[in-house]
């Protein structure tokens, strides 16, 4: 069995599963570590789309 | 005259209390924070880990190997093999049943070998927040 993820499902999947790591292990409160995790997992998001386009428009 | 903050050095907790979190978190990822009674936090580490490592195998990604050669192919070879291992049993059992993989060119390979070694790394994130805890830096 091999797996077939297309870029977007692989970055979207890492982001998913490393915001869950760093969210549960930055902070001191749950309700902090909730919002870190979504923020990285924001972050990760914004520099999905945004490095994309960046590469959309740098092929031409 | 400005004064000088002083900083004191936490010392280290004894052996005794960080060792067997931080062996049993390398081990099975989560695994420290379940023996710290973190289960929630345990629970989620181990489900995301796992879940990263599965991915990779599952898109074929390689394990590295130390390898010699110029500085480049150390650094990455060497950097790759700890950051797999540093996934305990999930690394021991995948290459003991034999479904290392070799490395392939591709995307989706390239990505998994990827997944791997992050798996690793985060595990490495969880062993020092089990440390912390432990050692009462951290609730």
């Amino acid at each position: 069995m091999k797996m077939n993820l297309s870029h977007f499902e692989a970055s979207f999947l890492f982001a998913l599963f490393t915001s869950v790591v760093l969210g549960v292990v930055s902070k001191r409160t749950d309700r902090e570590r909730l919002s870190y995790g979504l923020y990285v997992f924001g972050c990760f998001i914004v520099a999905l789309f945004g490095i994309g386009w960046l590469m959309y428009f740098g092929h031409g | 005259m400005a004064e000088k903050e002083k900083t004191a050095k936490e010392p280290m907790p004894p052996l005794n209390v960080w060792l067997p979190p931080v062996a049993l978190g390398w081990l099975v990822p989560g695994g420290g924070h379940f023996l710290l009674k973190r289960t929630g936090r345990a629970l989620l580490l181990a489900a995301s880990i796992t879940c990263m490592f599965a991915l990779g195998l599952a898109m074929r990604g390689a394990m590295f190997k130390p390898q010699s050669g110029d500085i480049l192919t150390i650094l990455i070879n060497w950097g790759g093999f700890a950051g797999d291992i540093a996934s305990g049993i999930l690394y021991l059992l995948t290459t003991w049943l034999g479904y290392s993989q070799p490395d392939v060119a591709g995307q989706v390979h390239d990505y998994g070998t990827k997944f791997l070694v992050t798996a690793g790394l985060l595990n490495v994130l969880a062993m020092v927040d089990a440390y912390e805890i432990a050692g009462g830096r951290k609730s």
